[in-house]
């Protein structure tokens, strides 16, 4: 058994106010299967504070490039972007080596997924997947297509706006979050019954990838930045009990 | 006024029905990476009991949801955890952590891997040997945090710190995955229910 001399510096409480609750009945599918009951809260312990690693054995160089990674002997259709950004925690101090994975629709809105059935075509020279490890200073880099909007059943009449979905780990297994990237100005980002189970202006700003222009390649690909924040961590450990009492 | 110059962690959004094609692509029905992620959990050359851990997730309705990803979190054997502050060394190739995804017709999921030891708690406490599951979905807002634990393992289950903070004890039975033995093999059964009479225990970390 793990015998830490101590109980170990915990991760901040997850403020809940700037997460969508479990239950938003505009968003249909979470009817059934948000929890009714109130979550339990858990002190953290060893399981808690620790996560996997991921290293360069575990992904290939060329697993960031969408435009490239799934080439059938040209490039996707669409408009060229780069999304890139940091990941930090809430003490603002960067997350090197942690693993970033992302997933999109293709630039005409559909996924190379056998459920779905939307009627704009598989792209044969995109995949829609990549991953990434952020470097030392918690940098990430991915080159891909825009997505496009898609429309999906819920209402009858509702439409994605632009995304991708973002899975992150941190170093520790609580700070496991999966996100979706919008694009900044899309008009569909306010009728998202998606985006608005998000119940504060600000958090949605937040999840909104912005028009870098310092970023782009010009005659080329444009640029969007996405930070991405994971819960911050105490950097002193209080003990109210001593062990054994 | 000046304010505390924390950030704020980013919203979660859900993983929506397509997340096999960003975590699980080979499920997706297309090759894309050398080789995915998670598939092993314990390695070659873990000590402990083999087991396998097999279940559904269930809706509101008792129907299985058969498009939800699962991660596992583990120690070892000795109740180690692979990561620097995991309390000692663990064995070469065991990582502890594994993804799975339901079958598309029928929402069974399950995995492979070695029965973890008990780990330290919090105070100088002692927790019974678990599995932490964390669970993503289409409707499913933010992913949810389990625990499993095993059904042979009474006494310290008992003894549990954290199965002891849930007031309910008959809530408490939603986190225990039944053992049973099929064709010689350790099989542990471990169904989840989100919502309803019989939900499962979640937690806030
Ligand atoms: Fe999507």
């Amino acid at each position: 058994m793990s015998t830490p001399a101590n109980t170990p510096a915990e991760y901040y409480q997850r403020d809940r106010k700037q997460h969508p609750p479990a239950f938003t009945p505009t968003y249909k599918t979470s009817v059934t299967r948000s929890p009714q009951y109130s979550l339990i809260s858990l002190e953290q312990t060893v399981g808690e504070i620790s996560g996997p690693r991921f290293g360069h054995n575990d992904i290939d160089p060329i697993d960031n490039d969408l435009i490239k990674n799934y080439t059938h002997g040209g490039d996707p259709i669409g408009e060229r972007i780069i999304v890139h950004g940091r990941v930090l925690d809430e003490n603002a101090r960067p997350v090197p080596n942690t693993l970033v994975e992302i997933w999109q629709a293709n630039a005409g809105g559909r996924y190379r997924h056998k459920k779905d059935t939307y009627l704009a075509p598989i792209d044969p020279n995109f995949g829609g997947c990549g991953r990434t490890t952020t470097d030392e200073n918690g940098g990430y880099f991915f080159r891909t297509v825009k997505p496009g909007a898609y429309p999906w059943r819920n209402m009858v009449n509702d439409w994605r706006p632009a995304h991708i979905h973002v899975s992150v780990f941190g170093a520790s297994f609580s700070q496991r979050l999966i996100t979706q990237l919008y694009f900044e100005g899309d008009p569909l980002i306010a009728k998202c019954p998606i985006v608005q189970t998000i119940p504060d202006a600000d958090a949605i700003d937040r999840v909104t990838a912005k028009l870098d222009m310092n970023a782009t390649i010009p005659l080329d690909t444009i640029a969007y930045r996405f930070d991405i924040v994971l819960r911050g961590r105490r950097s002193t450990m209080f003990e109210n009990r001593l062990e054994g009492n | 006024m000046t304010k505390l110059d924390y950030l704020t962690e980013t919203p979660s959004q859900t993983a929506g029905p397509y997340v096999h094609i960003g975590l699980a692509p080979g499920a997706a029905g297309f090759d894309i990476y050398r080789q995915e992620l998670g598939w092993d959990i314990a390695g070659p050359n873990a000590a402990g009991e083999r087991i396998r851990v097999e279940g559904r997730v269930m809706d509101g309705t008792g129907s299985p949801i058969k498009d939800v990803l699962l991660e596992a979190w583990q120690a070892n054997a000795a109740g180690v955890y692979a990561h620097p502050e995991g309390g000692g060394d663990v064995e070469e190739g065991f990582r502890g952590w594994g993804r799975v995804i339901t079958d598309f017709a029928t929402g069974e999921w399950g995995f492979d891997t070695v029965k973890p030891g008990a780990t330290a708690g919090r105070n100088g406490s002692v927790q019974a040997p678990h599995i932490t599951l964390w669970i993503v979905a289409r409707g499913i807002n933010i992913g949810l945090n389990t625990r499993l634990y095993f059904s042979d393992e009474t006494e310290a289950n008992a003894n549990d710190p954290v199965i002891n903070t849930i007031e309910w004890e008959r809530r408490r039975q939603t986190l225990i995955a039944q053992r049973s033995k099929e064709d010689g093999k350790v099989v542990y059964r471990f169904d989840i229910n989100i919502q309803g009479q019989d939900e499962t225990v979640f937690f806030d970390v």
